[in-house]
């Protein structure tokens, strides 16, 4: 996946305006199948499992011991963020899942959860070099005679478009058999698709020529990081890390902490330190915007309060915006802070997470 | 007027002016690659540049760029538009997007810049 096909803010408005496509192959696809997969992942993940049902995916944190480390450490931290799925059952009703990890984190993760496997009952397929991983995201996905109704058949249109998001289904597009959800990392609707490498590029393809004509677009790792950012979310290296408080960052969410025995639970709960830095939004008055690092200050003064974790240019708002991990007494909506950046400072105010909010009327 | 200008293997051009002094500006090439400009830092007036060393900076969405200085001297003149208006840049590289003028310490320094053969052989070879 290239950052830009041909520029990121072209690419980024096509996916708010009608639709982008995302080759996303380099993540990590990790099948779970078998008599004891739910409830050996329930064991593992942060999200519960034991009772996700089947066509319903989750977000979730995975925890455990990176055992890639030079300097491997006994205790168990954040080692990726993922979204869990679980298919259809097999014909003999053994389980079967499905867990997409960042292509950073893959080997680690794989590592730590084959170290984790029992004697039987759990079987572990990586599919990530078998399959491909394409996200078709924008309002034109789901739109009537959209991009789905141009490549699937009517009643597979009608199936997917009826899927609730963090929906999932097995079913083919066109004669392509695919892992359809209803998710995505840029605050559009949309689906991710799963297909095997061999049909991946007639795939995407076939699903240029439908929107070619109407401004589909390509779109490289650099509208990707855009798009997620004024969609608020969080990207594993810049607001979570192997150590950071998930409440702090706002993904309590993925947290299910009562009766629960994953790794490092009981570390997650003690990160929960009253009073620490929070995520903060943050909007610049000019084009440019604070980046990974740079520190935040109260405005007219040297003292460090917080440091941005993700900053950008934002195409929607057309000015600069950013996330910052700051202290409370600075996080307040409306508080306003400057950014030391590379000598100067940029005037910053604290706004609302997330940047951008999809009109829900559209779909 | 084409065999006057000069490039730096960093993607600045230099030009001598009939008044002793060096334009420098942005390649097409480079302004091309760069795309969704978003901000320019520039030196003042008076400011003292070093050949090879930063005299400014461009962002665009994608990253921060370092302007690196074709010859040394002291910056002259300042084109104070274009912070406000990066779209010159591309329209117009070796013209109106100008971006400083040296009175340079040796103008003999623009005879180890690529000439425009040399430039195109590197871009041709870079875009590959």
């Amino acid at each position: 996946m290239p950052v830009q096909y041909e520029s990121i803010v072209a690419e980024h408005l096509a996916t708010r305006q009608v639709a982008g496509l995302f080759d996303v192959s380099h993540m990590g696809r990790v099948f779970v199948e078998g008599p004891q997969a739910l409830s050996w992942l329930e064991g593992l993940l942060t999200r519960r499992v034991a009772d996700l049902a089947v066509g319903r995916a989750r977000y979730t944190l995975v925890t455990g011991v990176d055992r890639t480390a030079v300097k491997a450490t006994t205790a168990p931290v954040i080692l990726d963020d993922a979204l869990v799925t679980r298919l259809a059952d097999a014909d003999n009703g053994t389980p079967r899942l499905l867990l997409v990890v960042n292509a950073s984190n893959c080997p680690r993760v794989i590592r730590w959860l084959e170290s984790q496997l029992p004697a039987s009952g759990v079987q572990l397929t990586d599919r990530t070099a078998a399959t491909a991983m394409i996200a078709v995201q924008g309002p034109l996905v789901f739109a009537a005679e959209g991009l789905l109704r141009q490549v699937c058949a009517a009643d597979t249109t009608s199936m997917l478009a009826a899927l609730p998001v963090y929906g999932a289904a097995e079913t083919t597009i066109g004669e392509t058999p695919a892992i359809v959800s209803r998710t995505g990392y840029t605050g559009e609707d949309g689906v991710e698709l799963v297909v095997d490498s061999a049909v991946a590029v007639s795939l995407w393809e076939r699903l240029l020529a439908a929107g070619g004509d109407r401004g589909v677009r390509p779109c490289g790792l650099g509208s990707r990081d855009t798009l997620r950012l004024e969609a608020g979310m969080p990207l594993y290296g810049h607001e979570l890390t192997e150590l950071t408080d998930p409440f702090a960052i706002g993904l309590g969410r993925a947290i299910e902490l009562d009766g629960r025995t994953f790794p490092g639970v009981a570390e997650l709960s003690a990160r929960r330190v009253a009073g620490g830095r929070q995520r903060v939004g943050l909007q610049f008055q000019e084009k440019r915007a604070a980046r990974l690092g740079d520190m935040i200050l109260p405005s007219g003064t040297d003292r460090v309060c917080g440091e941005v974790t993700s900053g950008s240019f934002s195409p929607t708002l057309g000015c600069g915006i950013a996330m910052a991990m700051v202290e409370p007494a600075a996080a307040a909506v409306g508080t306003e802070l400057e950014a030391a950046v590379r000598g100067s400072r940029l005037p910053a105010r604290v706004v609302p997470l997330p940047f951008y909010r999809r009109s829900r009327e559209a779909s | 007027m084409e065999q006057s200008r000069r490039y730096a293997k960093s993607h600045e051009w230099a030009r001598r002016e009939d008044d002793g002094t060096v334009t420098v500006g942005i390649s097409a090439y480079a302004v091309e690659a760069l795309t969704d400009l978003v901000f320019m830092q520039l030196p003042e007036v008076g400011a003292m540049v070093k050949a090879g060393e930063s005299f400014g900076e461009i962002e665009s969405v994608k990253a921060v760029s370092d302007l690196y200085a074709p010859v040394s001297g002291e910056v002259v003149a300042v084109n104070t538009e274009l912070p406000g208006r990066l779209e010159t840049l591309g329209e117009d590289p070796y013209g109106s997007g100008w971006v400083i003028r040296i009175q340079p310490a040796d103008v003999g320094q623009l005879e180890t810049l690529l000439d425009q053969a040399a430039y195109d052989a590197l871009v041709g070879g870079e875009s590959h």
